[in-house]
């Protein structure tokens, strides 16, 4: 008898333990397409609050407080200078949530939205903090994983919004987006793992052309 | 078995009593206004929501048993509550505002700040670089704001009526004793350091903090660099002056040292501009400076900054008094500044700035009154027999300076501290020396208390001691911050302000009492995106200033007045890579001091002063352009004579309106090639340009002994020109100037 029961014990146990890892699963993928069709601030400070309670929950999953983070930093994009700081120290706190748990690459693209997005409110005054910081959370992602696509689109974003005359432009800009291009299609994304911007490059390749 | 049926029953009931609970409520802060994007959670699970523009939530739960539901928002303080999931629950929260440095406001009564701070910034470091006519000098810079007089004559910043001595700079927290270069007599020298030493600068043109004292009418507060960006080396050449400077960062970046040396020689430049004066020794200065910077386990700081200078000239004019003779007037000076600081964090909301510092500074002039053949000439009668001497300056100032913050509610503070000033001052005029020492004590203290974040107040005050005053003093300051809508708040500052009278009053009369001021300033700041739009009204009043008397007498029977209404507009926004700013100034003062008879207008006080700085970046050329226009209405000048036992007014007037028109043009060849291993800025200004189309500037007269002659005080140069090229190796600096001007 005693060992049907611990069959069935260990089942239970892994029924619970499936529950739980489909759970989050589940939550996720649910929040992943809300955040893909969210449009305003609203739907995107939801989605954000909405992946910051499974990490809350979850506590060893660096993905929620990722995304969490992500939504913030849609948000800093559209929001007026005024607000851009606010928004942006939202993010920071996530952020941190999720370094806490794992460091790497994508997070620190996290680090260079961020920063670029408080550099933003006063670019004349703010190029030397906030400039620097988003430069070296680029350079820090690039060297924890070359094979990620993304600091490279957003390198490649910076230096096409850069007058020709001060080292940017479409010329210089190409090249990197062709390299984030490539990346992007030989990137096989875990299920859950941050996928955004293939088409994003592929469109900004096309207008380099 | 019986175990296992259990086991399986509630497995199943579990799955089949998934009923679903809901929660609602709302989110309204402390004045019931509702919450906007608050994040309600059900703690430990997955479930909540997120309330809407009316502050309402609602979701709904599979959870059973008790919770905790917590509610949080940004600049809100996180509120919980306990709920039972065993049916429909409404939970309302009400939240509190958090205290937040991002959203308080700041007192701006009376304070412009530049720098990178994140708020209230007026004028940025940069923008001293990049101000036309300012020539990289801070104070050139601040006369573009209102508030300062456009005094071309004598160096310093003459702020709402107060002479140029009223004015005090700090750095880092102790005073600098000669921030400027010495010079001849009416014209007026730069400031001794660099803008770029420097990461945030106040000027306070009134009402400030009880940190600071010794000044009547302002403090300009310097605060100097962390660290740099990266090490690098810099090489500035112009036919007016050559300089190398290093910066050297650690790898670690905790640590970083730097020296810099430069000599001016402004031979070559007078041959190409002629002077007025008949220079028989041209201008040369030689300044080297050094610093080291550590950063400290705890984030702290141990900051040294030291410059020493030697800079010498001597020129000749044309005797006031006479009609063929020549006053010449040579100068050599030393100076050595040297400022060590120690800023730690000590835990629980605890800081500490403690620092210490020493000045020596040397000035040996020499005056000869001199024949057409520029012999030295000896007439024993007056006025001619003062015209030759020999006069020695010799001020040490040593000081010791300990504050501490400590900081609760997150924003609001409580700072103290006390400071130590020996001052010693050693005069020798022909050969005769007098000797003034001077122990100075100061007690302060400040409380900044916040209410909520759009309430700010702060309340404090300094008691000193003067040695050779022998007296205390109490100065109160107060001074309240309210936001009065987006962007727009209200200041209101108040204080009372102490200064020792002059080393060259007290030389002959050491019994001499405190000068006292009193400010009481009202501002109002509105911000939008991209502009800045500021005005202040003030009212000051003077009282125990020095009163001179013919024969040697002095007492502190003075008195005095200053009001007036101030303008700032600064707009980045509405024309795409332009920047330009618009100041304007009107004063209206008396004064009774020194030889006054009567209560008037001090002839450094013109009642209506403007400045407008423009700014533009052409990137297609890599060329900046910038120019500075400064108006001021004219001056009152006076010759004030000795009538028996008392002084008269034997002549006045006032002078002609006051025009400078600066441009500056700076081209950027390697900007944004951040492959380039030389980076370079040429740059070129002029000063003044009015100057040549006859717009020559008049600050006042001289008069000769017997009244009867009367000579205009002009510029030595009807212009000023400036052309350099500036190289670094390391860091691109060119950076700086094309950011500032996107």
């Amino acid at each position: 008898m005693k060992p049907f029961i611990l069959s069935i014990l260990l089942s239970v146990v892994a029924v619970t333990g499936f529950a739980q890892s489909d759970k989050f699963t589940a939550a996720m993928q649910k929040n992943l397409a809300l955040l893909d069709s969210a449009k305003t601030t609203q739907d995107l400070t939801a989605v954000s609050n909405a992946f910051e309670r499974v990490g809350d929950a979850e506590k060893t999953q660096w993905l929620p407080y990722y995304y969490a983070a992500l939504a913030q930093t849609s948000i800093g994009w559209m929001s007026p200078n005024t607000e851009k700081d606010q928004v942006a120290e939202k993010a920071n706190a996530l952020i941190a949530k999720a370094e806490a748990i794992e460091k790497n690459a994508e997070i620190y693209t996290l680090k260079n939205m961020s920063a670029t997005i408080q550099m933003m409110v006063d670019p004349m005054s703010r190029w030397q903090t906030y400039g620097a910081q988003a430069g070296t959370a680029l350079q820090q992602a690039m060297k924890l994983d070359p094979n990620n696509p993304r600091p490279y689109y957003l390198q490649g974003m910076s230096i096409f919004n850069t007058p020709e005359q001060f080292g940017g432009g479409k010329a210089k800009a190409k090249a990197i987006f062709e390299k984030a291009v490539a990346l992007y299609k030989t990137e096989t994304p875990k299920p859950l793992y941050p996928h955004w911007g293939q088409k994003e490059a592929e469109g900004m390749l096309a207008k380099c052309n | 078995m019986k175990k296992l049926s259990i086991l399986l029953i509630s497995l199943f009931t579990t799955t089949v009593l998934m009923a679903q609970v809901k929660i609602s409520g709302q989110v309204k802060d402390a004045k019931g206004k509702p919450v906007i994007g608050a994040s309600i959670t059900l703690k430990d699970s997955y479930d909540g929501a997120t309330s809407d523009s009316t502050g309402a939530f609602k979701f709904k739960t599979t959870e059973k048993g008790t919770f905790i539901l917590i509610a949080s928002a940004v600049s809100y303080k996180t509120v919980e509550q306990n709920i039972d999931l065993s049916k429909d629950v409404v939970a309302n929260f009400s939240m509190k505002e958090e205290f937040d440095e991002l959203r308080a406001v700041t007192v701006t009564a009376g304070s412009f700040s530049a720098g990178d701070s994140k708020r209230g910034t007026v004028l940025s470091s940069l923008d001293v670089l990049t101000t036309a006519g300012a020539n990289a000098d801070i104070t050139a810079a601040l006369k573009t704001l209102p508030g300062a007089q456009q005094v071309g004559e004598q160096e310093g910043l003459f702020v709402r009526g107060g002479a140029g001595y009223e004015t005090k700079q700090f750095i880092d927290g102790t005073l600098v004793a000669n921030p400027y270069f010495s010079g001849a007599p009416q014209i007026a020298t730069r400031g001794r350091f660099s803008p770029t030493i420097f990461k945030g600068t106040t000027f306070s043109t009134g009402g400030y903090s009880a940190l600071y004292g010794q000044a009547l009418s302002s403090v300009v507060l310097l605060e100097s660099i962390d660290l740099p960006e990266r090490s690098e080396v810099n090489v500035g050449i112009s036919p007016l002056m050559g300089s190398l400077a290093t910066q050297q960062l650690a790898k670690d970046k905790k640590s970083s040292w730097g020296m810099s040396y430069s000599y001016a020689n402004l031979d070559l430049y007078f041959k190409m501009v002629p002077q007025t004066p008949d220079y028989f020794k041209v201008p040369s200065f030689h300044n080297a400076d050094a610093n080291f910077r550590i950063k400290t386990k705890h984030g702290g700081f141990i900051k040294y900054y030291g410059t020493f200078a030697y800079n010498q000239l001597g020129l000749r004019r044309q005797d006031i008094d006479s009609t063929t003779m020549k006053d010449a007037f040579g100068l050599n000076s030393h100076n050595f500044y040297n400022n060590l600081t120690w800023r730690e964090n000590l835990g629980s909301g605890w800081r500490m700035r403690l620092g210490v510092s020493y000045s020596t500074n040397l000035d040996d002039i020499s005056l000869q009154f001199q024949n057409q053949n520029n012999q030295q000439i000896f007439v024993p009668t007056v006025p001619y027999s003062y015209k030759n001497a020999a006069y020695k300056n010799r001020l040490d100032v040593t000081q010791g300076r300990a504050e501490f913050e400590k900081r609760f509610n997150s924003i609001s503070t409580i700072r103290f501290g006390s400071e130590y000033w020996y001052n010693y001052n050693k005069q020798t005029v022909n050969n005769k020396d007098s000797l003034l020492t001077d122990n100075y004590n100061a007690l302060f203290g400040e409380a900044n208390i916040y209410l909520t974040n759009d309430l700010g107040l702060t309340a404090g005050g300094r008691v000193e001691y003067s040695s050779i005053i022998k007296k205390f003093n109490f100065a109160p300051r107060a001074a309240l911050a309210y936001r009065v809508g987006k962007g727009a708040q209200v200041s209101l500052a108040y204080g009372q302000f102490y200064q020792k009278p002059e080393n060259n009053l007290l030389f002959p009369n050491p019994n001499l009492g405190y000068t006292k001021a009193t400010h009481y300033i009202a501002n109002y700041m509105k911000t939008t995106e991209g502009r800045l739009f500021r005005v202040e009204a003030y009212y000051k009043t003077y009282e125990d200033l020095v009163k001179t008397y013919p024969a040697p007498f002095s007492d502190n029977s003075g008195s005095g007045y200053a009001r007036g209404a101030e303008l700032y507009f600064r707009d980045k926004k509405s024309i795409k890579n332009f920047d330009y700013w618009v100041s304007y100034s009107y004063l209206d003062t008396k004064r009774d001091y020194l030889n006054f008879p009567e209560k008037m207008t001090p002839n450094f006080a013109a009642t209506h002063t403007a400045s407008v700085v423009l700014k533009r970046f052409v990137m297609d050329w890599k060329t900046g352009f910038g120019a500075t226009y400064s108006f001021a209405t004219g001056r009152p000048y006076y010759n004030i004579m000795q009538n028996g036992g008392k002084y008269q007014v034997t002549d006045q007037g006032k002078t002609k309106d006051f025009n400078n028109l600066g441009l500056t043009a700076y081209y950027v060849p390697t900007a944004g090639n951040t492959k380039a291993k030389t980076f370079w800025v040429v740059v070129a200004s002029v000063t003044n340009i009015l100057g040549t189309f006859g717009q020559e500037q008049v600050y006042g007269y001289n008069y000769s002994y017997n009244g009867l002659n009367k000579v205009a005080v002009t510029p030595p140069a009807k212009n000023f020109y400036f052309v350099g090229v500036f190289l670094s190796w390391g860091v691109d600096r060119t950076d700086d100037i094309v950011n500032n001007n996107l």
